[in-house]
């Protein structure tokens, strides 16, 4: 109980939700694809009215988790619910409480924007009464009114992904899953997405799930759960989190970067890093006033480095991440994972 | 119980409505789906209308000959194609929705053969428009009795349709199931020969060629009123009654382990 009051703690557990009953329940969480292990034992619980995200870098186990919770895919071991139904038992009754967002485009771009949300009135089976009001409103909610009767193929990225959410909380959904909601689009239409998805849980109260890479994306819910190799390697909110890296970031570029770092860390005994370019990134409680002592140790030691800048940050998510696993959420890398998911899961699926 | 019944009876209806609705939209398919059984009927059966003029001891002209095999052609086609676009439907758009949706997969399949039928049907009744130009005479009663054989061919191959594109995630492996399977079952129909005086294997073969089930019958009603009924019984080798049977099984044989397959959650 001694840390009870620290928030830097790591809850692995995640039996902890904000605010009110639990609406997701996951144990032990796992899939297999053949030989390889997508997820890997993950637990967590999601609360009412939250929005929880699972960060980590294309390949890392995201999808996978969706789709199980979604019911598209089956657990090979574990369990989970999602408003009390368990997904492997009833996954009809899971698939009424929810609204999916998919990662790629599922509407029909022969149809108008009103006919795919009437197929998912059909598909869901809500009365025409409902359908006609909800889709009014969701439609007022994402601004498409005017656009409803254009054929989706006239429609921008952003709009087809406005157009999804609209029909994702179409059938009142308790939850919804959004997977890589923004994957795709510039920053100005993912900030626009990011509008109403605010938009909406002010008005409708309803739990988001969601997964994304982007940091920024990160920093909007409520708690994020790290996930890298199919493992969930830290769960809190985002300011806990960044807790984890301690203080203040300092990045300092030297005309001998291997030097200076030695010295930095026989004369103050601290951990560094070196970034992309070979900068030393340090982690200091007080920054502003190690910066100062940070130069004068240097030029004292070794008048022959030449300090060239040094900046001074807060700490981001991305931050945390390398802490955690000890490399970044980084496109290419993450992509090169993605792709060997996607082999791996394909010769699986050839393989049967 | 009796809701979970109308919500799948819903579910089937939308992926139908659906089908059909894209279909109405896109004229340019309708158009180049009709291109190649009319190249085959008025080239390929020009050319060779001179030489075949043997053929029914010369009360038949070979488009004449030609013409139902013309229609099975558009119905295996049209069939095939429209339930094996769940393929790309399922990796890059709406299918996700469909799959996703609280609808039993057996809906969704039942949805598919009743749109990929619908749209089928559809094409070969335009193919039956062009009768009057081959000097086919063809009754109302002709007509319902052709529809009724076109549906259940069509109904034969969207079984398979769904039965290839349930386990497959890929259109890879699509050009294989066209070149070992669609074209071999095409040329053994009967559509461009009749399947009498050839050689043993090949006889086996049409023996199990669902489509050979589906072209007979549809040449016997299509030439009755317009050669004699003698010419008819050479060219043909099973009663409309047998091949109705038989297409029936093979509807039957393919729609059951379609739907498990289909039905199978990863």
């Amino acid at each position: 109980m001694k840390n009870e009051n620290n928030s830097s703690t790591v809850k692995l557990s995640g039996v902890q939700t904000k605010g009110g009953s639990t609406i997701i329940e996951v144990r032990e969480l796992t899939r297999k694809f053949g030989d390889f292990t997508a997820v890997d034992g993950i637990s967590f619980s999601v609360g009412e009215g939250e929005i929880f995200g699972f960060l980590g870098p294309n390949g890392a186990g995201k999808t996978t988790t969706i789709n199980m919770l979604c019911t598209l895919l089956k657990p090979t071991e574990g369990m989970a619910s999602v408003a009390g139904i368990d997904v492997s038992s009833h996954p009809h009754e899971v698939r009424k409480n929810i609204g999916l967002i998919f990662q790629d485009p599922s509407l029909d771009d022969r149809l108008t924007g009103r006919e795919n949300l009437h197929f998912h009135a059909m598909l869901y089976n809500v009365d025409r009464k409902t359908y006609e009001s909800r889709s009014r409103e969701v439609l007022q909610m994402v601004d498409l009114t005017e656009k409803a009767d254009k054929q989706v193929r006239t429609y921008s990225g952003g709009m087809k992904r406005r157009l999804e959410i609209a029909r994702g909380l179409l059938h009142h959904p308790k939850v919804i899953f959004l997977d890589e909601p923004t994957i795709g689009l510039d920053p100005q239409t993912r900030r626009h997405i990011w509008n109403y998805l605010l938009r909406l849980r002010e008005r409708e109260k309803i739990t988001m799930f969601m997964t994304t890479h982007y940091m920024e994306e990160a920093e909007n819910c409520d708690r994020i759960a790290i996930i890298d190799h199919g493992r969930i390697v830290s769960l809190d909110t985002p300011e806990a989190l960044k807790q984890i890296v301690g203080g203040d970031i300092v990045t300092a570029d030297t005309s001998d970067n291997t030097h200076a770092g030695q010295i930095i860390r026989d004369k103050f005994g601290l951990e560094i890093r070196n970034g992309q370019q070979g900068q030393i990134i340090i982690e200091t409680t007080d920054g502003d006033k190690f910066i100062p002592r940070l130069i004068d140790t240097l030029t004292n030691y070794n008048p022959s480095i030449q300090v060239l800048s040094i900046n001074l940050r807060r700490p981001t998510l991305d931050d945390v991440f390398i802490k955690l696993t000890g490399h970044s959420i980084r496109e290419e890398e993450a992509d090169q994972a993605k792709d060997s998911l996607k082999r791996r899961v394909r010769m699986w699926n050839r393989g049967r | 119980m009796y809701d979970k019944f109308i919500q799948n009876l819903k579910g089937i209806f939308t992926i139908w409505y659906r089908d059909v609705l894209r279909y109405s939209r896109d004229r340019a398919r309708i158009v180049a789906s009709l291109a190649q059984p009319l190249l085959f009927l008025f080239i390929f059966g020009s050319g060779l209308s001179p030489v075949m003029s043997n053929l029914g001891g010369g009360h038949l002209d070979f488009r004449q000959f030609m013409f139902p095999g013309i229609l099975g052609m558009t119905v295996l086609f049209t069939s095939i194609f429209s339930a094996v676009s769940i393929v790309w439907d399922r990796e890059f758009g709406f299918f996700k929705e469909v799959m996703a949706a609280p609808i039993s997969r057996a809906a969704v399949a039942l949805g598919k053969v009743a749109g990929g039928s619908t749209i089928a049907l559809f094409q070969g009744c335009i193919i039956l428009l062009l009768s009057p130009i081959l000097n086919i005479q063809l009754t109302l009663f002709q007509i319902i009795t052709l529809v009724g054989l076109m549906l259940l061919l069509a109904m034969v191959m969207t079984s398979l349709g769904i039965l290839i594109a349930s386990r497959q995630r890929s259109m890879e492996g699509f050009q294989m199931i066209m070149n070992f399977l669609l074209m071999p079952m095409f040329f053994l129909s009967g559509a461009f020969f009749p399947l009498k005086n050839i050689p043993l294997w090949m006889e086996i073969l049409a023996k199990i060629d669902p489509v050979a089930y589906g072209v007979d019958p549809l040449r016997q009603v299509v030439l009755s009123k317009t050669v004699p009924s003698m010419v008819i019984e050479m060219l043909s080798n099973y009663s409309i009654a047998v091949n109705s049977l038989v297409m029936a099984g093979f509807a039957t044989a393919f729609l059951i382990p379609a739907i498990l397959l289909f039905g199978k959650r990863d």
